[in-house]
């Protein structure tokens, strides 16, 4: 390329106003040459040896893998996962009614109200799961007898079984983390978005509802989503008040035969399927949530 | 015309800030009133207390036959629930100046939630209602957008459809222009001039001078918190009997 002269004008004439010396201006023939990524090269390499090592490792180490396929689908392990779920769907579920019920306290203007939410928000933010869980599960050492007068009147061993008490601590636990972020949900919705609602007319309850609370979906359902996957596997400490979710078949059966890691594999194998089935769910609901945000193109072809 | 507004003796404040003082002024039934005055001189928030968005610390405010937020018994003012209150605003109409539609809903949903959720409309009604707004404010191939998708004055003529669909008595609206680029002014005019002819009746805080002027049957001039003076929208901007009213014109006009 000339760099020296420039080029004629387009009717030939030369072109009086660029420079004639200086830098050459680039020429968009000219095919390109990459500069050479080698730490690219050198990581990729490096991450290959150490995933051979590892995969190497699990190969010779001391499992053995034909246990870990035999119990794979053992029913002890595929009703450890039908309970690890309901117990994570029920404590989700709890967690996410108290959550929105301590939320709408918190932003109330009433002071008693808000009084009551912060307090529960901190005594049960406060405590450790595993904690609260034993407590729960032990609640009859301080009330042996749950009674309300002239309905019930039962041992309260007899209502918090293994998985009432799981789903009491967790539920309720779950319900402190959830209102913070149900109140950001609230919060990241305009206050124009209440007083256009009022202004036609609706309700609190009806503003609530149709117009504040969908648009928080937006704001709320990725950290819920988050904190799902990790109900999952805070659902395992339930093996210790007996219930019989994935950890507790594992150890079930361990205990029986000494196959520690063999089963443990299996724990681990089967957490994974079902944190990823939830992964994807909730990346589709976030769509959902998301469909009015969509770019203009994207929403005309639709 | 009878009168359809009765605001008498309003206050109102904020911490220790009074942003209403003795407020009193009759809106008659058809009248379109242009409120003007500098910011922070009360004229927003009196349009909110009108339709009880915000409520009043003094005084009283009549809509037609009712006294807005309270139910006069045995001499005294009881608060009306939620839900009168509520009932009281759906025949209110009102344009935000951020025109607040709902995102997450497409402009004809806009228009039609009031009709469905409030005046339990059905659905094939409120939308051929929805429908006929539309067109009127000159948007109908727009019902099925979403209001991130349309300019500015496009979405402020959906939230005047939006008021109109719940067929106001009468309809507030709070610097409805003053949030749009210059170019799309106009077109929010024409549609407020237009509902101004067809016999509603309007209360406008505003700074367009020359709407005023032109649609105004009368304009209210505030300042802290009080109006100053009042009048037929020409005398008041060619002979303003106040000098602080003097003072504002004399600004706005350079």
């Amino acid at each position: 390329m000339s760099g020296k002269v420039p080029p004629p004008l387009a009717d030939g004439s030369a072109n009086r106003l660029a420079p004639p010396v200086g830098p050459p201006a680039p020429d968009v023939a000219h095919s390109v040459v990459h500069r050479v990524r080698y730490g690219r090269y050198v990581s990729v390499a490096l991450i290959l040896v150490v995933l051979a090592l590892i995969v190497r490792a699990f190969a010779v180490g001391k499992i053995d893998w034909p246990v870990v396929g035999e119990f794979l689908f053992s029913s002890l392990m595929l009703w450890g996962i039908v309970n690890t779920i309901v117990l994570t769907a029920c404590a989700m579920v709890l967690g996410i009614l108290l959550g929105l019920a301590a939320a709408l306290m918190g932003n109330s203007d009433n002071p008693v109200l808000r009084g009551t939410a912060a307090g529960y928000i901190f005594v049960f933010r406060a405590l450790p799961a595993l904690l609260q869980l034993l407590i729960w599960y032990n609640l009859a050492l301080i009330f042996p007898v749950i009674w309300i007068p002239g309905i019930v009147e039962v041992a309260t061993t007899k209502v918090i079984t293994p998985f009432v008490g799981a789903l009491l601590a967790f539920g309720i636990l779950q319900g402190a983390y959830t209102s913070e972020v149900i109140r950001s949900g609230l919060l990241s919705v305009g206050k124009g978005q209440l007083d256009a609602a009022r202004s036609i007319g609706m309700t609190q309850a009806q503003a609530l509802r149709r117009i504040i609370l969908p648009q928080a979906m937006r704001v709320i359902v990725p950290p819920i989503g988050n904190e799902t996957i990790g109900m999952v596997k805070f659902t395992s400490l339930a093996s210790v008040i007996q219930y019989k979710e994935i950890i507790y078949g594992a150890q079930a059966v361990y205990y029986a035969n000494g196959r520690v890691i063999e089963l443990l594999i299996v724990a681990a194998f089967w957490y994974s399927v079902v944190v990823a089935i939830l992964t994807y769910v909730q990346s589709h609901i976030e769509r959902h949530y998301n469909r009015s945000q969509a770019p203009v193109a994207v929403q005309e072809a639709a | 015309m009878p009168d359809i507004v009765r605001i008498r003796g309003v206050s109102k404040w904020f911490g220790q800030f009074e942003a209403l003082r003795d407020v009193s002024l009759n809106i008659a039934e058809g009248e379109v009133v242009c409120i003007i005055g500098p910011s922070g001189s009360g004229k927003s928030t009196l349009l909110r207390c009108i339709n009880n968005l915000e409520r009043i610390d003094g005084g009283l405010i009549e809509v037609g036959e009712e006294i807005i937020g309270y139910r006069l018994a045995g001499g005294r003012l009881h608060e009306l629930p939620d839900r009168l209150q509520a009932r009281q605003r759906s025949r209110i109409g009102m344009v935000f100046q951020q025109f607040n539609l709902f995102p997450h809903k497409t402009v004809v949903e806009n228009i039609i939630e009031g009709p469905l959720v409030v005046r339990g409309m059905s659905r094939e009604q409120a939308l051929a209602e929805g429908q006929r707004l539309l067109e009127r404010v000159g948007l109908a191939a727009k019902a099925a957008s979403y209001p991130g998708q349309l300019s500015g004055g496009q979405q402020q003529r959906v939230a005047i459809a939006r008021a109109l669909a719940m067929n106001p008595s009468l309809v507030l609206f709070d610097e409805p222009t003053s949030a749009l680029d210059p170019e799309l002014v106009g077109e929010v005019l024409e549609v407020m001039r237009e509902m101004a002819r067809s016999n509603l009746t309007m209360v406008v805080v505003t700074h367009e001078i020359a709407f005023a002027r032109e649609a105004a049957d009368r304009i209210v001039f505030m300042d802290h918190g009080r109006v100053v003076e009042c009048g037929p929208a020409e005398e008041l901007l060619a002979r303003p009997s106040h000098p602080r009213t003097r003072e504002f014109l004399a600004a706005v006009r350079k």
